[in-house]
């Protein structure tokens, strides 16, 4: 029989996970909620889950939910902004590159819901296709073409990453 | 190509270097609180650093439900609390504030005994009548062997049972197994080892 570990292991062990998706999926300033209440969520099922589950997409799954129910929640309260300069166009302009954490956050809200979705839950959460497609509600094939074009996205958008390809074990320099 | 995409991205959205796991420090403990708010925070533990080396303590809401030495293996004694009370733990000190300082004034000689609420929950049965009877009668710096303990918990010819009562004590230090001592005048085992034990017993007698 396997046991269940307590939930602090739970927290301990997909934590960090758990953030990066949700940061992938809305953002830095929004990310910090969705994470506080995928994991109060999970707690209170947590006796539930059966001991053999998979944590780490259980936990995914959830932040899925939790994200769209924030993301709702700041459409509901949003106001309409200008339209901010395109922070990839404006980094390539000046030749030096805006801050590339950014440039690639602002490049993955620019793409559609699935693709996000889908390249968060493979790339950042390490999930398999068949668990994503579980997720999004989608084939499996549906969920890798997502997670491919959402990758190819990116790299067309912003300049500083594909101008770096072939720089195998470069280690980046990241503003403090 | 992919991974050049993929690191960087990671790299977006993981912690600042300079702060890696502060920020998920913060949110831990955000956590805590609203769990305990939400009434779903069924174990709080700490641990406490004590001249008998560091100890776990854990509570449920109903009060202190096991105190365990480091020589029990602190891992071990959460799994066995997620087995039988419930896996919904987390590190939360805040619950354990006053347990944590009736510990510290204990250790320190300005404390005598202990005021904390008990869940004694683990503890069942003969075993428990025989603690309770411990933590009520046999006061700071006395001692007690384990057939006069026998006596007190109203069945004297169980004096193994009462040995078997302390060696399983889930409450070690607060309800005090280390007053209990052989009636040949040695100190007798001790879950926490014979040099805690000693040294309990030493501080009990000089404050």
């Amino acid at each position: 029989m396997t046991r269940k570990q307590p939930f602090e292991q739970i927290v301990a062990a997909h934590g960090a996970t758990v953030l990066r998706v949700c940061r992938a999926l809305l953002g830095p300033g929004d990310a910090d909620d969705a994470w506080s209440e995928t994991f109060l969520s999970a707690m209170t099922a947590y006796p539930g889950l059966p001991a053999d589950a998979n944590v780490q997409a259980w936990l995914v799954t959830i932040a899925h939910r939790k994200a769209i129910d924030v993301g709702r929640a700041i459409a509901r309260r949003a106001i309409p902004v200008p339209e901010v300069p395109d922070a990839a166009t404006a980094g390539a302009a000046d030749g030096h590159g805006l801050d590339l954490d950014t440039e690639l956050l602002a490049a993955l809200a620019r793409l559609t819901d699935k693709q996000r979705r889908a390249v968060a839950y493979h790339y950042l959460a390490g999930l398999p296709y068949a668990d994503v497609a579980v997720i999004l509600g989608s084939s499996t094939d549906a969920a890798r073409r997502a997670a491919a074009d959402g990758i190819a996205t990116l790299r067309r958008i912003c300049p500083s990453v594909s101008s770096r390809k072939g720089e195998p074990g470069h280690d980046r320099q990241r503003s403090p | 190509m992919t991974d050049n995409v993929v690191r960087d991205l990671t790299g977006a959205v993981a912690e600042p270097l300079h702060d890696p796991s502060g920020h998920l420090q913060t949110l831990h403990a955000r956590l805590a609180a609203q769990a305990a708010q939400a009434g779903i925070l069924d174990i709080a533990y700490r641990t406490v650093d004590t001249p008998v080396g560091s100890l776990l303590l854990a509570a449920t809401e109903r009060g202190l439900v096991r105190v365990a030495y480091a020589s029990e293996g602190h891992d071990a004694v959460l799994q066995a609390l997620a087995d039988r009370i419930s896996p919904r733990i987390l590190r939360a000190p805040a619950r354990l504030d006053s347990a944590a300082a009736e510990l510290e004034e204990y250790f320190a000689g300005r404390r005598r005994g202990f005021g904390l609420p008990l869940d004694w929950q683990l503890s069942a049965g003969f075993r428990r009548t025989v603690l309770q009877h411990l933590a009520r009668d046999v006061g700071y710096g006395h001692t007690a062997s384990y057939a006069g303990l026998a006596r007190l918990a109203g069945s004297p010819r169980a004096v193994r049972a009462v040995g078997t009562a302390c060696a399983t004590n889930p409450l070690p230090v607060v309800v005090p197994c280390h007053r209990v001592v052989r009636s040949d005048g040695r100190i007798g085992g001790y879950l926490g080892g014979p040099e805690a034990k000693r040294l309990l017993l030493t501080l009990e007698t000089a404050a």
